[in-house]
């Protein structure tokens, strides 16, 4: 390297005459002299073996743009692909929001400095307890698998109870989440579908509910697209029996869908990727968790809870940590459960769009989505071969397409889809092999009345 | 050097909600087709599950939803706005804008996580390339870049930990050892895992003693979950042989390098002992910390541990990435589907930004500003070091400050100074992880990405409230006068029947605190 180029853009303080001032200011002769706590056993002899530098801009955006270029995304291809990351329009007011460098590259200023940051937080919570009715709502966990994990396990230690009924159409990442999770604290019973129905059977909740039951978890929709139509009387059912109802929602079906706590929901939990989040192959994931505002269910939370409250000025707010004595960052080894940085751009980007759909908004982008997949299942029902919705129960979003009696399998279906630009159903054969060749095709406002009929016929080209 | 006559943006932003004007809206979605109109299309839903009434959001048009947040942009100091040392264990540090562009690139950001690997081949590619280069980092075998976060991470070795004791029939070992000066979730993500925690204290040298340790273990051991250097920013010389000690009691041993910044290139992780560590990509490896967002801690273990990792792991054979699914000890998931790769995407380019000598010179430059604004603070009155009078070791990346003298001498704590530290244009500092061992903590952490000037600019801030302590308290007291806000009222947040997570709550449970006037606080036309 050069001497003009021994400096680095991203550090000020890498330019020799700089060093060499800043040394003479901390009274060392070299910047070894700093690491003299460190033994000379543990210290790396030269230098680490990595890729040499691409020392200007253009040549890292060249090489990097490049790799990436070796990907095809959703946004060039037509795709279908949801189970538990969904393709949604993101308005253009999200991407800017979260692209602002404010909030982009803030961190843990608090109450002060990152005011503004605080308030974005505490809206989001507030728009999604309109949208869920709930009063207290967390600042996001990973995922709505980690969301789910923490309700249940939430369940447990308010009932003192350590058993939680799962039903069997939890797909098995979210149920590799869950059942990991709550492992040491909870023990889950899973519970089968009706293969006709793709419902819950009420005979089959009664006999699994005992007094050993935290909570029965439920998902409208379910990761199978099925809407649980009996959710009323099931958790009617579990109240009965003293165990609570955790409800896992997809957020944006609930323009048209009942807010679960008026069905019964003692704990809502969901994903809050569709609500203006970009996929990012799953880095858009963020989970939430809501419930009614009492001592006993808020105190149980582990995640950060923003709140809002008053200033030494009349008429101002700000915004602080609510019962801060909670969290692990207090309790350390003494914790329930362990927090940290999660994914709270995610809920910026949430607030902004729930804030931007409106009530109007979301009421429609849901009978769009209903609608839409609606027609796609009926259109790829008139393939031969192929049944589509496979369950009789109603379903938002997405569906399972039954292709066994096409006698091709879903991955020969989907290579073939695949060579003429199309991302076709999640493959479910090895997930759930009793639905045979089934795959799980997701419908969106993304997808318009043309794509759907180019996926029909396509697909009838192919089986 | 005259500090500048800074005051934060203030607008007195209401809350969205009462913003709402009916009628008004922000966004026309996509609307269904008349011809697929053909009767209801939630027939078939049960009354019960329908909406019965439209939910309480606001009614607001474009214009007016980007004005607010772009208001609260203003109001929030992120690193790009502020020199933000005083986050010290956070690691604040330049994140390039060129890496900005690459993962908001449909190549990244329209990603399915479940698309087929033949077209994804850009992606696994990256994820296989910068598992090397951690390797290389750390000395370790291989990692895992799914655990969405340090605390995640943590969380992941130790039930990494856990499939590794019960694989060998020793289940038995329910007790982790962890230090008082590591970060808190060394011993709250063993806890989730169901472990018994033990935390050691530091001795007379700010760092835990092998001696210590000794005594803390037993063939309950577990494991050892410890960071180092801690929060003290003192580098523990004898942290090989602590690990020898854990090892020889049969335990595993964690090495905490969220914080990795000043030991880049200089010490690594294996060749201390270790079997796990993580790194946090975006705290070291310059991936933005997005409010608190977006995170990845990269775990790396040894091959004795490699068959517990989370599937799946990147494989590359045959000139072809894959994702290896196939591995029947693993611990399964630990967050869905692939972490959050455009976080790793962001710490390969950086990498690949710098090479090796550019890694070390983050290190090196990061512990010279340490260095440097310790000269500098040392002149200010009341400050002190902790650990100083036992320890005389230079401090790697950061330091613990204590203001115990000042709080003796003025009455004006570290809080307080926190406080007022928001009016001059940096964002309050952070005092210590919970409790309080170091009276009056005050934690600074110079990463690499400030100037000589921000250091020195950063010193004079508390140089000036020092002053402002010892012959005018009551403007540290009251402070801030020149933020966004004033002097926020805690005591609801504990609360419960004052403390609101949402507007609704809060317009159930208030009293005798009115809102602002939303539409007095709208901007009136132009003359």
């Amino acid at each position: 390297m050069s001497d003009t180029l021994s400096a680095h853009p991203y550090i000020p303080n890498s330019a020799p005459e700089i060093k060499r001032a800043m040394l003479d200011a901390v009274g060392a002769s070299t910047v070894d002299e700093l690491y003299g706590s460190i033994p000379e056993r543990l210290r790396y002899p030269g230098l680490l073996d990595l890729p040499e530098p691409l020392a200007s801009e253009y040549e890292l955006r060249r090489h990097v743009g490049g790799v990436l270029e070796r990907n095809q995304s959703c946004a060039e291809r037509l795709s279908f692909l949801g189970g538990g990351c969904w393709p949604h329009y993101v308005p253009a007011v999200c991407d800017e929001v979260v692209n602002r460098g404010e909030f982009l590259t803030a961190y843990y200023g608090d109450t002060y400095g990152d005011h503004g940051k605080m308030q974005a937080l505490f809206e989001y919570a507030s728009l999604l307890g309109e949208l869920v009715d709930c009063d207290a709502v967390s600042q996001p966990t990973y995922d709505w698998g980690a969301a789910a994990a923490t309700s249940i396990c939430m369940a447990a230690r308010i009932t003192g109870r350590r058993q939680a009924i799962i039903p069997a159409s939890v797909g098995s990442e979210r149920r590799s989440l869950i059942e990991g999770y709550c492992a040491p604290w909870v023990d889950t019973v899973t519970i089968p579908f009706d293969p006709g129905t793709g419902l819950l059977e009420l005979d089959r909740i009664r006999d699994a509910l005992s007094e050993e039951t935290a909570c029965m978890y439920l998902e409208v929709p379910g990761f199978l697209g099925v809407i649980e139509t009996q959710a009323e009387e099931l958790a009617s059912l579990a109240r009965e029996a003293g165990s609570l109802t955790v409800v896992g929602v997809d957020p944006i079906s609930l323009g048209v869908l009942e807010a679960p706590p008026r069905y019964g929901a003692d704990i809502v939990c969901g994903e809050l990727q569709p609500l203006g989040i970009h996929m990012h192959y799953g880095g858009g994931l963020a989970g939430f968790v809501a419930s009614r505002d009492t001592e006993q269910f808020v105190s149980e939370y582990p995640m950060f809870l923003i709140g809002i409250g008053p200033t030494s000025v009349e008429g101002e707010y700000a915004f602080g940590e609510v019962v801060w004595e909670r969290t692990s960052y207090v309790q350390r080894g003494d914790s329930k459960e362990y927090t940290g940085t999660t994914q709270n751009l995610w809920a910026i980007a949430a607030g902004a769009y729930l804030a931007m759909l409106g009530p109007a908004g979301l009421a429609e982008l849901g009978q769009t989505i209903m609608g839409r997949s609606r027609y796609a299942a009926a259109r790829l029902d008139e393939l031969p071969g192929v049944r589509a919705p496979a369950f009789s129960a109603p379903f938002f979003k997405e569906f399972v397409v039954d292709f066994s009696d096409t006698g091709r399998t879903v991955a020969q279906i989907n290579r073939a889809l695949r060579e003429r630009g199309i991302f076709a159903g999640l493959d479910l054969s090895e997930q759930y092999p009793e639905l045979g060749q089934s795959a799980l095709v997701c419908v969106t406002e993304v997808h318009t009345k043309a794509d759907i009929d180019r996926f029909a016929d396509e697909l009838a080209e192919v089986i | 050097m005259t500090l500048r006559p800074f005051h934060q943006a203030s607008w007195n932003e209401p809350i969205l909600l009462e913003m709402s004007s009916p009628g008004e809206r922000g966004i026309i979605p996509p609307q269904l087709e008349p011809e697929l109109r053909p009767g209801d299309p939630l027939h078939g839903i049960p009354a019960a599950l329908r909406r019965s009434s439209p939910a309480g959001l606001p009614e607001l048009s474009q214009p007016r939803i980007l004005r607010h947040y772009l208001r609260l942009s203003q109001e929030t100091l992120g690193n790009d706005v502020n020199i933000h040392l005083g986050l010290g264990t956070c690691t604040m540090k330049y994140s390039p804008k060129v890496n900005e562009e690459f993962v908001r690139s449909p190549k990244v950001a329209d990603l399915h996580p479940l698309q087929d690997e033949d077209t994804v081949q850009g992606m696994l590619e990256v994820f296989y390339r910068f598992e090397q280069m951690l390797r290389e980092v750390s000395g370790m075998d291989r990692f895992t870049f799914q655990p969405a976060g340090g605390s995640q991470g943590v969380y992941a070795n130790a039930r990494m930990m856990r499939a590794y004791h019960a694989a060998r029939g020793e289940a038995e070992r329910d007790e982790i050892v962890t230090t008082i000066f590591s970060h808190p979730c060394d011993g709250a993500g063993p806890a989730t895992v169901g472990y018994k925690v033990i935390t050691v204290y530091a001795g007379d040298k700010g760092y835990p003693e092998p001696e210590a340790i000794r005594r803390a273990v037993s063939e309950r051991t577990a494991g050892l979950m410890i960071t180092n250097p801690e929060d003290t920013g003192l580098f523990n010389p004898h942290i090989d042989e602590i690990v020898q000690i854990v090892h020889d009691a049969g335990g595993l041993c964690h090495y905490d390098q969220a914080n990795a910044n000043g030991i880049l290139g200089i010490t690594r992780a294996r060749d201390a002992g270790f079997d796990l560590c993580q790194f946090n990509l975006h705290k070291t490896f310059s991936s933005p910390h997005c409010s608190m967002g977006m995170p990845v801690g990269a775990c790396g273990v040894t091959s004795e541990l490699a068959p517990f990792l989370p599937t799946p792991t990147v494989e590359f054979d045959a000139g072809r990435y894959r994702l290896d699914y196939d591995r029947p000890q693993s611990v399964g998931k630990i967050r869905a589907f692939h972490g959050v790769p455009a976080t790793v995407v962001r710490s390969f380019a950086w990498v690949l930004s710098l090479g090796a000598e550019g890694l070390r010179e983050v290190a090196e430059a990061a512990v010279l500003n340490n260095n440097y604004l310790a000269s500098r603070v040392a002149d200010v009155r009341g400050i002190g070091v902790s650990f100083a009078d036992t320890n005389d070791a230079r401090r790697l990346e950061q330091i613990r400050y204590t203001l115990a003298e000042l709080q003796e001498e003025t009455g004006i704590g570290t809080l307080d100074v926190a406080r007022r530290t928001a009016d001059f244009g940096v964002a309050s500092y952070f005092p210590s992880h919970e409790p309080w061992i170091v009276p009056e903590p005050m934690t600074l952490e110079p990463s690499d990405s400030y100037s000589r000037a921000d250091l020195d600019e950063y010193a004079e801030i508390l140089a000036e409230i020092s002053h402002e302590a010892y012959t005018n308290p009551e403007t540290v007291l009251d402070a801030p006068q020149r933020s966004t806000i004033h002097k926020m009222d805690p005591a609801p947040h504990d609360d419960p029947e004052r403390w609101a997570l949402t507007w609704r709550a809060y317009l159930r449970k208030r009293g005798g605190h009115p809102a602002p006037d939303a539409s007095a606080l709208e901007p009136q036309p132009s003359p």
